[in-house]
């Protein structure tokens, strides 16, 4: 009887188990694997170098910078994708007309491909495009959205933003429900401002969930590279190159698989160290067994 | 009153202003797209109503690229993606919410492990493995589908997701029916599955979604154009059009159409969504 139940669940895992096994485990034993060889002499017979990718690596001036932007990429989406959707949410939240219709018109760019998304940017951000009209509007020098290495990570920063704001103002709305509507009432009667009262009570409450889409986001921004790959394929002079378009690059580019190997390494602790603090600081309910 | 007014007008001017910002975008691609060959799309000021509302250039776009292929293969691979996602994590996920059998927590905790490292730092071997597999659309076009789809084809974040809706069912119901002899195929698909519709919906659409708009991938395995999808074959208009504005937003604008109502048409869903599944980033 144990046997055959547990032959029953196994059956039920099989198929999942068997795509699991080979597009993840596999792939992922494999990564390691690759990451100690050397390519570039022979792609079919890659020479055994030990930790050699990943010390060139961290001797590569552009790789350093490579990883400079991407935290620099980070930093730019993450606050801002932290804090502007909670606000809105709790706009949103007190609004009793058009509601619907309101979320639907923010939620809109969540659903579009990242890739039109940047084409509507690259569009916006022309030389003489409609961005640059409002700079001189304002009475500024038109800026080189996509070509002044001091603005081409912000334009890159401002689409992934543009695309996520939608997408966590919804988990924000959601949680919002589960504020108790006494704790609002009780502080209105002392009279606390709007203010206050979500300092005092709305924010404290939603600690975990801000705690959540702040690894998201975090996350996601380590994975960037359709807004990159449309608008600047990594320029200029590198500016925009994060850890992913720089794998991409050496993989299918250069044919370097080893230093990508290595690359995809370095970037997996990265998110590790993301994911597991999330796990397990914040969500060690949800994975509960 | 007076304050409370002005508060609650104020609040709908701000979430207004950022409507319209959300919208701009795109608005500004159609409003390019509709402007004829007379009219300067370099216009300063610029034009947001075009003086010649034409829709010449949306025909020289479908006459010059496949889109219609594009929305095509696009829509072919997304619902692949969606029949293989809903399955096998329908199937995947009763067990681990309903049955106790030997190495659960382990393979809990390694489909669990799956979530944290993302496609990106795997696609190196994953694309090795999809060519050992002969799974490349030079071989022949169905070959280059299971390529697209096949390595997406189970995703941690629907076993957790139909999880979490077999584990709210109460276990009276199973138990009932095991009384009634069913058998485990049966108490799947006849009594627990259908009981969890709202959620295989919702990881049906966010499949959708995420498949529809994948690039990276597609970009990599895809060789010939016959089978690129709306994004690969849009960025790829796109580039080959660079100076000509008016027929990039036009190709943009029709790519848009297909999304925007299968959004309309299941809204309700993707906020259901949002409040289910957190966790895909």
């Amino acid at each position: 009887m144990e046997f055959k139940k547990n032959i029953t669940a196994y059956l039920f895992l099989l198929p999942a188990g068997i795509f699991l096994v080979l597009f993840f485990f596999i792939p992922f034993i494999q990564t390691i694997y690759l990451s100690f060889f050397d390519f570039s002499k022979s792609a079919y017979n890659p020479d055994f170098v030990q930790f050699q990718n990943y010390i060139s690596l961290i001797k590569s001036p552009l790789f350093l910078k490579t990883i400079k932007n991407t935290f620099y990429f980070l930093i730019l989406c993450v606050p801002i994708l932290v804090i502007f959707p909670l606000f809105l949410a709790i706009l949103i939240n007190n609004i009793v007309k058009l509601k619907t219709f309101y979320k639907v018109l923010i939620y809109l760019p969540v659903i579009v491909s990242t890739v039109i998304i940047a084409i509507a940017f690259k569009w916006l951000y022309a030389p003489y495009g409609l961005l640059n009209y409002f700079v001189r509007l304002l009475g500024f020098e038109p800026v080189g959205w996509l070509t002044d290495t001091h603005f081409s990570m912000i334009s890159v920063a401002i689409v992934t933003i543009f695309r996520g704001i939608g997408y966590y103002m919804m988990i924000y709305l959601s949680a919002l429900l589960s504020v108790p509507n006494e704790l609002y009432e009780a502080i209105e009667v002392d009279g606390a401002s709007e203010f206050k009262k979500h300092m005092v009570i709305t924010i404290p409450h939603l600690m975990p969930i801000i705690a959540l889409v702040s690894t998201i986001s975090s996350i996601s921004a380590l994975k960037a590279f359709s807004e990159i790959y449309v608008m600047t394929k990594g320029g200029p002079l590198d500016s925009t190159m994060t850890i992913v378009y720089y794998i991409y690059k050496y993989a299918f580019e250069n044919l370097d698989l080893g230093l990508a190997s290595a690359g995809s390494v370095i970037l997996l602790f990265i998110i590790l160290g993301f994911s597991l603090l999330n796990i397990f600081v914040f969500e060690r309910d949800k994975y509960k067994i | 009153m007076i304050k409370k007014i002005l508060k609650s007008s104020l609040s709908h001017l701000i979430i207004i202003f950022i409507c319209i910002l959300s919208v701009v975008p795109f608005l500004w691609l159609l409003s390019t797209a509709l402007k004829g060959r007379a009219e300067n799309i370099f216009a300063y000021p610029p034009v947001f109503i075009p003086k010649d509302i034409t829709l010449e250039n949306f025909k020289e776009v479908l006459k010059l690229v496949p889109i219609l292929r594009y929305i095509l293969n696009s829509l072919i691979v997304a619902i692949m993606a969606v029949v293989l996602n809903v399955v096998f994590a329908g199937l995947a996920s009763y067990p681990l919410a309903r049955m106790n059998f030997k190495g659960k927590k382990i393979i809990f905790f390694a489909i669990l492990a799956t979530i944290m490292v993302p496609f990106q730092t795997l696609m190196v071997p994953i694309y090795m493995i999809v060519l050992k597999l002969n799974l490349i659309d030079s071989y022949s076009t169905f070959r280059g589908y299971l390529g697209l789809v096949l390595p997406f084809a189970v995703s941690a974040f629907g076993i957790f997701l139909l999880r979490q809706a077999f584990l709210a069912i109460p276990k009276e119901i199973e138990e009932s029916a095991v009384v009634d002899g069913c058998n485990s195929l049966q108490i799947f698909f006849r009594i627990l599955f259908p009981m969890i519709k709202p959620q295989v919906a919702v990881l049906a659409i966010f499949t959708f979604i995420s498949s529809w708009g994948d690039f990276l991938w597609p970009s990599i395995v895809l060789t010939s154009e016959k089978l690129y999808t709306l994004p690969v074959g849009i960025n790829n208009m796109s580039s080959n059009f660079g100076a000509d504005y008016r027929l990039v937003a036009s190709g943009a604008i029709i790519s848009l159409v297909p999304i925007i109502i299968f959004f309309l048409l299941l809204q309700k869903y993707f906020i259901k969504g949002s409040q289910d599944g957190a966790i895909k980033g």
